[in-house]
């Protein structure tokens, strides 16, 4: 990983966006580095469009505005793709990882994305079929790291199995588990 | 010492730093516009994670009033609000300063409507800084935690005896998950000690009054010796943030000097948009620049004459204020500084701008550009205009 990276997430709200950000900083600060993760708050319902900033660094992160050219665009909504610019203020040499049922030849025929990365994965199914309900949060992580390294799978398994016993029942982390797993292994 | 390093909001840091200095009474309006602080916090007592009275009351008026009551009788006491909750409170503030109770508050900064707005300015904190008030601002999670924590020996000290409210930036800070330190309960604990209150009502073997009338006859004297009460905070929190430094390794004083010393042109801004304007001074030094920083922590008391002495050797400063003071001559921070610097030989250029209200975000090339406007005052030895805003549309 590179010493800085800036992270937009774009999902819809009751997607869980802001619990795969803070998963990501969590193990990303379990590797030593320094976070920041924090929405755009408008008015929350649920549905609507939202956006997650993450920063994630070497040293320490004292800049506190919104991410404006991500180097990392992550979109946890297929359906946002047609609603709002995703790649406003990207880097050139931005990654994105895209929440998305059709293959990854299709999405990069969907537009123009430059020079770009483009990564699909469709986590949708998978939380369907790993955890029992649409929850593309977690299984968007996997792919995540699997496209940009920025922090090792096990370090987020870890995680996550540590964070996630705070609130949810065995067979939950478990199935989030293998969703991540899945994901990492499926990503194009 | 044990450390902790977690990835927290600024809410949870501070609902951790309460649950770890566990008050007798808490009194709290438990819904918006009070924050997620006390929200957080109520799990805590309801877990039995505290020994805290949380006293959920009809509205913000009736919180401090508990507070003042709580506290009078002689117990440690604390609360948080935000924006229009603390707006609320505004009669009370005075009572629980005018009779000098230790009540430490903390204040998510959120605007104050209308236009109804929930986002980050320091309107409503502002508003508040004549009401005999000590302020600390933060500009991140683990200084909202550090200051909630010294805040609770500033405001007991015997000579100062006056309610403190620690700020924090809303959603800026407050929402915002970043890396701090959680220090160990026994840490805490031994920092703060036990509370020996002064003339609590509850001593009935010495009885005192609070609350009376005082006419011509005494309210002058009474208010005097709050000017007193301020000046001698001073020292107490230089005390505390050595005290605070020396235990755990992160000092406190009045205010920050980030690349001062040796600086020409500087900004003044206190809160989370320091941290931005941190980068943008990084930034500038890169390229030769000779810039810096002067982050105020304290706001009141006002360090005046420290502050005039760490800004007097600059050619030209620009003053931040997140809030405004309509139809005066700048926003609060403003005229504080200028007010300051008056009758400093060579006393440098000083020029206002307000920024960043109802959250309007401040970034990295609105200071950049705050930078040019800077520069060029030093070069011409003038400036165009006083106060003006940025980061609005005209």
């Amino acid at each position: 990983m590179k010493d800085f990276v800036e992270i937009r997430w774009h999902g819809r709200g009751g997607q869980g966006t802001v619990t795969a950000a803070k998963a990501l900083a969590e193990a990303a600060l379990t590797g030593g580095k320094f976070i920041q993760a924090f929405p755009e708050y408008g008015p929350e319902r649920a549905g609507a469009p939202i956006r997650v900033y993450s920063r994630i660094g070497a040293n320490e992160i004292t800049i506190h505005c919104p991410v404006r050219t991500p180097g990392i665009v992550v979109v946890l909504d297929p359906t946002l793709l047609g609603a709002v610019d995703v790649l406003e203020g990207a880097k050139d040499e931005a990654t994105v990882i895209v929440n998305t049922a059709h293959s990854v030849d299709e999405l990069k025929a969907s537009r123009d994305w430059g020079n770009r990365k483009v990564f699909a994965v469709d986590a949708n199914k998978i939380s369907l079929e790993c955890i029992g309900r649409v929850m593309p949060n977690t299984p968007i992580l996997g792919a995540m790291v699997k496209a940009t390294n920025i922090v090792t799978l096990e370090m987020l398994l870890d995680d996550i199995r540590i964070n996630f016993a705070k609130k949810f029942s065995e067979k939950i982390i478990e199935g989030n588990i293998s969703a991540i797993k899945r994901a990492y292994e499926e990503v194009r | 010492m044990s450390k902790k390093i977690v990835a927290m909001t600024g809410n949870h840091a501070v609902a951790n730093a309460m649950k770890q200095i566990n008050p007798d009474v808490c009194a709290a309006y438990p819904i918006t516009p009070s924050t997620e602080v006390m929200q957080v916090f109520a799990s805590f007592a309801a877990d039995g994670a505290v020994d805290t009275n949380l006293v959920t009351v009809e509205s913000e008026h009736s919180a401090m009033s508990a507070c003042i009551g709580a506290a009078a009788a002689g117990g440690r006491v604390m609360t948080a609000t935000s924006s229009a909750g603390l707006a609320l409170m505004w009669e009370m503030l005075y009572v629980a300063s005018g009779t000098r109770l230790p009540i430490v508050m903390q204040v998510v900064n959120r605007a104050l409507s209308a236009p109804i707005n929930i986002h980050c300015d320091h309107s409503d904190s502002m508003g508040a800084r004549d009401a005999s008030w000590i302020q600390l601002y933060a500009e991140n999670a683990q200084e909202a935690y550090d200051n909630i924590i010294q805040a609770v020996l500033i405001s007991e000290e015997m000579d100062v005896r006056l309610p403190i409210m620690t700020c924090m930036d809303g959603f800026i800070i407050s929402h915002s998950i970043e890396k701090m330190e959680l220090l160990d309960d026994n840490e805490v604990k031994a920092f703060i000690g036990d509370y020996k209150p002064h003339f609590p009502m509850l001593d009935v073997e010495n009885p005192v009054t609070y609350g009376p009338i005082a006419l011509q006859n005494f309210y002058i004297e009474m208010k005097r010796q709050q000017v007193d009460a301020m000046e001698s905070a001073k020292q107490v929190i230089l005390d505390v943030g050595k005290k605070f430094g020396d235990s755990f390794g992160r000092h406190y004083g009045f205010f920050e000097e980030y690349m001062l010393e040796d600086a020409e042109v500087a900004f003044v801004v206190m809160s989370s948009a320091a941290g931005t304007v941190k980068a943008v001074v990084n930034e500038l030094r890169e390229k030769g620049h000779k810039v810096g920083l002067l982050k105020p922590r304290m706001f009141r008391p006002f360090p005046a004459e420290e502050m005039a002495n760490a800004l007097k050797h600059l050619k030209a400063l620009v003053v931040m204020d997140r809030s405004d003071s309509f139809g005066s001559a700048g926003g609060p921070l403003f005229t504080e500084v200028r007010s300051a610097l008056y009758g400093v030989e060579n006393a440098p250029l000083a020029f206002g701008k307000v920024f960043g209200l109802g959250g309007r975000d401040l970034e990295v090339h609105h200071v950049e550009e705050l930078f040019k406007e800077l520069d060029k005052a030093s070069k011409t030895g003038t400036i165009d205009k006083v106060t003006d805003y940025i980061t609005v549309r005209v």
